[in-house]
């Protein structure tokens, strides 16, 4: 009974998401529900735009800079992670929620952007990548002239 | 062991503590727990969080981690929203064994790691057979 829930595809979850939508626009600015579709560990990734730039957001608690791949392909972003698992000699677990391990997200953007002037700034585990628009997909303030 | 000059009893407080009064999503970290023979150690994910945000304290048994994490990127409108930003809060009961006095913690690239060191007493002791 319960393992009928399980499929994604089942009637249930369309009429969840259909619901956590309605809600967030009520809401406003309220969390979508986290995770979904998400594996565990994969990284979660929060994106916005502005006029002439593409932001993508990650949380990546205890990652180095050099534990993180970063690309830009086509109208890609592709991330990948990798946790090293350290294993201590000698202890005994009592909780292990921290995921471990190598994950990655690719992302098709919206717009075209400059690959050759993104930036990734890392601070504090949080990780954000700055992708500048192409030229071609940035507005252009078109001067009105009166006569 | 009641009586063992290394126990360390938190006085219980006399003035109720403030209660938290920000609005706003609390998020449970996720944690790591692991024990070694001198030592408990916790590893929580707190991304976004500043070693000045952290408080973490124990009281009556109970350890508690709070880390704030500043409100960023409010004004913006997200074209994809997986995660929330906000504090984190989570409460352990942790038992008698760990000497109180001596924890410590530590903040690194959004991960906070403390230290419980076990009192003597309940440190493993190999005793030697005389034959």
């Amino acid at each position: 009974m319960v393992l009928r829930y399980m499929n994604p595809t089942h009637p249930v979850h369309q009429l969840r998401r259909e619901l956590d939508r309605l809600w967030s626009q009520v809401m406003g600015d309220q969390l979508e529900p986290p995770w979904t579709g998400l594996v565990r560990g994969q990284p979660a990734v929060n994106v916005w735009e502005t006029e002439d730039a593409l932001f993508v957001e990650l949380e990546t608690p205890g990652l180095k800079s050099d534990q993180l791949d970063i690309s830009v392909v086509g109208d890609q972003l592709s991330i990948r992670v990798q946790r090293p698992e350290v294993e201590e000699k000698g202890a005994t677990y009592h909780r292990r929620e921290r995921p471990v391990g190598s994950f990655s997200r690719v992302l098709r953007l919206p717009a075209p952007v400059d690959a050759d002037a993104v930036e990734a700034e890392l601070q504090n585990g949080v990780l954000c990548i700055k992708l500048p628009k192409a030229k071609e997909a940035r507005p252009r303030k078109i001067q009105v002239v009166g006569k | 062991m009641a009586d063992d000059p290394q126990v360390v009893k938190t006085p219980a407080s006399e003035v109720a503590p403030a209660e938290h009064t920000r609005s706003g999503s609390y998020y449970r970290p996720n944690v790591d727990i692991v024990e070694k023979a001198e030592e408990l150690i916790v590893r929580a994910d707190v991304p976004g969080a500043t070693a000045d945000g952290i408080d973490v304290k124990f009281e009556d048994g109970t350890l508690v981690i709070h880390a704030k994490v500043p409100p960023r990127n409010q004004d913006v409108d997200f074209l994809v929203k997986e995660y929330g930003v906000g504090d984190f809060y989570r409460e352990f009961r942790v038992n008698e064994t760990v000497d109180v006095a001596r924890i410590s913690a530590e903040l690194a690239d959004g991960v906070l790691t403390l230290h419980l060191p076990k009192i003597e007493a309940a440190k493993p002791r190999k005793i030697p057979v005389k034959s």
